[in-house]
């Protein structure tokens, strides 16, 4: 992690459980609310929202269940959300390929990982196989 | 598991998505859709997805393939209501839901299907 998100307030974090579909949509529903909080425009809370609903599904649908950690970032002047999901599953071979539009290890569009980072400012991916899986995003107001 | 309404209209079934769609959720509408397609020899499905504040991946596919699914049981398909913001992140998204049909709103997407049934009787 970056030495320069030191400014982030540690009381705001909010730490959620993702095991399940209801789990996924408490996720969008913390991060809506709190990018709303924060005075982010429609469109940026939409986008937030849509790549933390995909990272969400990795960790329940293919990382076998996780969590994600929210914190809100304030530095420098700028306000940001930041995401730390992680899951327990098998972790991911080739991440280059894995963020490739149309890969994919199942049903979908293959579009999960690298559409998410699309839509974020920052994405970090830290994967090794057997060690689960770890995706951090952070999107700037 | 709550299931979404679907609502007979004439030759037309009407779908409001009205809460927060999980997955499983999506997955069931689907299904109930075919089965009511044949069912109530629907020629027309709407879907109103106007209250919905994202459609990512998951979602879009499921739409895309009620769409497919539809129109291979004689069926046209009309998603209406799309919020701004959520059309800009779809594509943002790398989802453009290719061959869907879409409207503005309830009564652009009737207008739509009507006509296209006229056209298909014509």
């Amino acid at each position: 992690m970056n030495a320069s998100y030191s400014g982030s307030n540690p009381h705001t974090q909010r730490v959620i459980d993702i095991n399940n579909d209801d789990d996924m949509v408490q996720v969008r529903c913390v991060a809506r609310n709190i990018a709303r909080d924060l005075g982010f425009s429609l469109v940026d809370q939409t986008k937030l929202v849509t790549a933390a609903s995909e990272l969400a599904r990795n960790v329940a649908v293919h990382g076998g269940g996780g969590a994600v950690a929210i914190d809100v970032l304030q530095t420098a002047g700028r306000t940001g959300i930041k995401l730390v999901f992680k899951d327990r599953g098998p972790g991911i071979e080739d991440i280059e390929l894995a963020l490739k539009d149309g890969y994919t290890t199942g049903k979908g569009l293959g579009i999960g990982l690298g559409g998410a980072k699309r839509l974020v400012h920052e994405f970090e991916i830290d994967s090794r196989p057997g060690e689960g899986t770890q995706v951090m995003i952070i999107r700037w107001k | 598991m709550e299931h979404i309404p679907i609502i007979k209209m004439g030759e037309f079934l009407l779908v409001s998505i009205q809460v927060d769609l999980h997955d499983r959720m999506a997955m069931a509408l689907q299904d109930d859709l075919m089965e009511q397609i044949v069912k109530k020899r629907a020629r027309g499905v709407l879907i109103d997805i106007s209250s919905l504040q994202i459609v990512d991946s998951f979602i879009g596919r499921v739409i895309g393939e009620i769409a497919a699914m539809s129109r291979i049981l004689d069926a046209e398909t009309v998603i209406v209501g799309m919020q701004p913001a959520v059309a800009v992140t779809m594509v943002e998204l790398g989802m453009t839901l290719p061959g869907v049909r879409t409207a503005l709103n309830v009564d652009k997407g009737m207008e739509l299907l009507r006509t296209s049934m006229k056209r298909l009787e014509g």
